[in-house]
């Protein structure tokens, strides 16, 4: 079951458009010279870690903040000319806002609706959120997924063009994100122009058209998952950590536990000359993270052999081994050093 | 959906309306605890039968001349009984016979002991054989209006309506800037002044109920009398009831957190229900001061208040105090239009 949008405008430059936007905080730059635009029917994902600058881009998006330089067009408008317009036009949702604990779901979306010269019936924003359950029930008493769900139908009581959605499933248990992830499915199908915020990797893979991975306020790569992920230059990540042979003979008698430090000090990781590991064919890129080495590789069938072989010929132990499809957060990593979650 | 059930501003009000109804506490404090308040004073403050003052003296010839008096009740006890008595407060007043006369012992500050020497004074003259150079009489009155509960009431209401104005607006508002609720909706296209207004609004509805059950209640059990007209009494309630949202929706203009809005609440009604003549009259305190109590919002409401209830007073003669209660209207509003915090 599926809404689809009910409204032909007929404008159809970007729904969204910003260039050399920029934002302060005293001596901290939120946004930094941030061009981008999103075209009509896009789902677009802006990635990154906390404090990266996602929730000052999408809410200077929203009209919520100003910007210090820079411009923003929303479906060809601007916020300065034609907020009104605006208003009943787009759809929002923030991160943390917290609804009257004691009015019933229906109540609020009530509210919420009455707002809009246009939109979709009350029952219809119930059905899209899944709540029919709930319908009288209070928003105290709701689960956090349901609250989310909820959120998001108050987004769409005025049937948008664009939607915002910050953060849409952050402190979320896995099974209200796999919900909240159908029911974006769903909007997208139905021909909305989506932008939200994420900091889970996963998220943006699952749900949008195109990503911007943002950091210290800027978008460092911009592209579907899978050209960013080509971007990488491998289609596999083989990490694995080592130590030296003699070292692990001698550190027979030690229990498991200790031998596994040892594996991770300096002194046995030091050993190993990650030049011979790039001449291997089929190997992209390399480097160590706390003792693992990362590789990204094409094909992991010719390749991981030879990694071995060459290993082996270095008088190298392999302590650990593990491989996975490359990801976003590989970019995320490859591009800046550091894992997405590392705050 | 009817066309009122689409109008925002009654969505907006009717919402307020309901999460105060659902807040039991706020029931209590508004409804329940003025009605209380006015009992326990009434009880406390109720006209009694004029006391009998009790009295001791040292003889016998004493004692009977100071119990023909039926104002008095007289015990016969020796110097130090009586000393002790008159110390811990079972006598107003203590007779001593002496070889040369008689001598009164009592604390010439408290008003009954003063009455009690008074009375002793007559009793023992008459018992010596003194006549009345001049024949009295007397006539007694009991009027209403004239009362402690009566002049109370007034004031009990003026300090109801300024608490759940203040209340009323402070809580609602700061809780919803803590929750993102605020800042929620004004990224909704609803028209911010109709948010300000639909707690004034339901507070009018909230108003009628508080003033109707209170003022019935304290005519009904205490007699308390309502002289002016009625419709002169409901324009001072409402009145004095829009300054008191004023001046709440100024407290919560700012304020991040329920503590400083609860501090800045108490800061602000302290002096009020001190200075302004709750229990006491206003003019107790020295003139230099004068001037601040009378610019005060509570004390031209309860100057209102008693002169309509009490003296029947109409409003052409209350100019003063309406002028300052609009003025409390009209300054706190406009400055909270430009300082309010929305996010």
């Amino acid at each position: 079951m599926v809404h689809t949008l009910s409204n032909g405008s007929k404008y159809d430059g970007p729904s969204l458009s910003l260039s050399g936007l920029r934002k302060t905080f005293g001596e901290v730059v939120a946004v930094d010279h941030l061009d981008l635009e999103v075209m009509r029917g896009e789902c677009f994902g802006l990635l990154g870690p906390n404090g990266a600058g996602k929730t000052t881009t999408i809410e200077i998006c929203e009209g919520l903040t100003d910007p210090d330089v820079g411009t923003v067009k929303l479906l060809g408008l601007s916020w300065k000319t034609s907020a009104r317009e605006l208003r009943q036009r787009i759809g929002i949702q923030l991160q943390e806002t917290q609804f009257p604990d004691k009015l019933t779901v229906e109540e609020t979306l009530r509210l919420f609706r009455s707002f809009f010269r246009r939109g979709i019936a009350v029952e219809e924003a119930i059905r899209i959120g899944q709540l029919e359950e709930k319908r009288t029930a209070r928003i105290g008493g709701l689960s956090g997924g349901q609250k989310q769900r909820l959120a998001m139908a108050c987004a769409l009581v005025g049937d948008p063009e664009l939607l915002f959605l910050d953060e849409p499933t952050t402190g979320l248990d896995p099974q209200a994100r796999r919900h909240l992830w159908d029911l974006v499915d769903d909007l997208k199908r139905a021909g909305r122009t989506i932008i939200l915020t994420t900091h889970y990797m996963d998220e943006a893979e699952r749900l949008c058209d195109r990503v911007g991975i943002m950091d210290h306020g800027r978008i460092i790569a911009l592209g579907t998952p899978a050209q960013l992920i080509a971007s990488v230059g491998g289609e596999h990540v083989v990490e694995f950590a080592v130590m030296r042979s003699d070292a692990m003979r001698s550190d027979a008698m030690r229990s498991d536990a200790m031998r596994s430090d040892a594996v991770r000090s300096d002194a046995a990781r030091g050993d190993l000359d990650a030049a011979p590991l790039k001449e291997i064919p089929g190997v992209q890129s390399h480097r160590v993270d706390a003792g693992l080495h990362q590789v990204s590789v094409k094909d992991l069938h010719t390749t991981v052999p030879r990694i071995f072989s060459a290993l082996a010929g270095m008088g190298m132990h392999l302590t650990e081994f593990r491989t996975h499809s490359a990801s976003l957060e590989d970019v995320f990593v490859g591009l800046t050093g550091r894992n997405l979650r590392d705050e | 959906m009817s066309r009122l059930d689409e109008s925002s501003l009654y969505q907006l009000t009717s919402t307020r309306f309901r999460l105060f109804l659902r807040e039991p506490e706020a029931i209590f404090w508004v409804f329940i605890f003025p009605i209380l308040l006015a009992v326990g004073l009434g009880i406390a403050f109720r006209n009694r039968p004029a006391d009998v003052l009790p009295v001791g003296a040292t003889t016998p010839q004493l004692t009977q001349a100071l119990a023909a008096d039926k104002g008095l009740s007289a015990a016969m006890m020796d110097e130090a009984a009586g000393t002790h008595a008159l110390a811990i407060g079972t006598i107003d007043l203590f007779a001593i016979q002496r070889t040369d006369g008689v001598v009164y012992k009592y604390d010439n500050t408290n008003p009954d002991a003063r009455s009690a020497r008074l009375l002793a004074e007559r009793a023992v003259q008459s018992a010596a054989g003194r006549r009345d150079a001049v024949v009295t009489q007397n006539e007694f009155i009991h009027e209403t209006g004239a009362r402690y509960i009566d002049f109370v009431v007034p004031g009990l209401l003026g300090m109801n309506l300024m608490g759940s104005a203040i209340w009323g607006m402070g809580f609602a508002i700061v809780e919803a800037r803590q929750k993102k609720l605020l800042k929620r909706m004004v990224a909704s296209p609803m028209p911010r002044w109709q948010y300000m207004a639909s707690f004034i609004l339901s507070r009018l509805v909230m108003l009628v109920i508080e003033v109707v059950v209170f003022v019935g209640f304290a005519r009904l059990a205490f007699g308390v009398p309502i002289r002016g007209s009625f419709f002169d009494l409901a324009v001072i309630c409402l009145i004095t009831s829009l300054a008191f949202s004023s001046l709440g929706l100024l407290i919560a203009s700012r304020a991040k957190t329920m503590e400083a809005a609860s501090g800045l609440m108490n800061l602000v009604m302290l002096p009020m229900w001190i200075l302004s003549g709750v229990f006491f009259s206003a003019t107790r305190f020295p003139a230099v001061i004068q001037p601040l109590v009378r610019a005060l919002p509570l004390t031209a409401a309860i100057d209102a208040l008693r002169s309509n209830m009490l003296q029947g007073i109409g409003l052409n003669h209350l100019l003063m105090s309406v002028a300052i209660l609009l003025a409390w209207v009209v300054v706190p509003f406009s400055v909270t239009m430009k300082i309010f915090r929305w996010r």
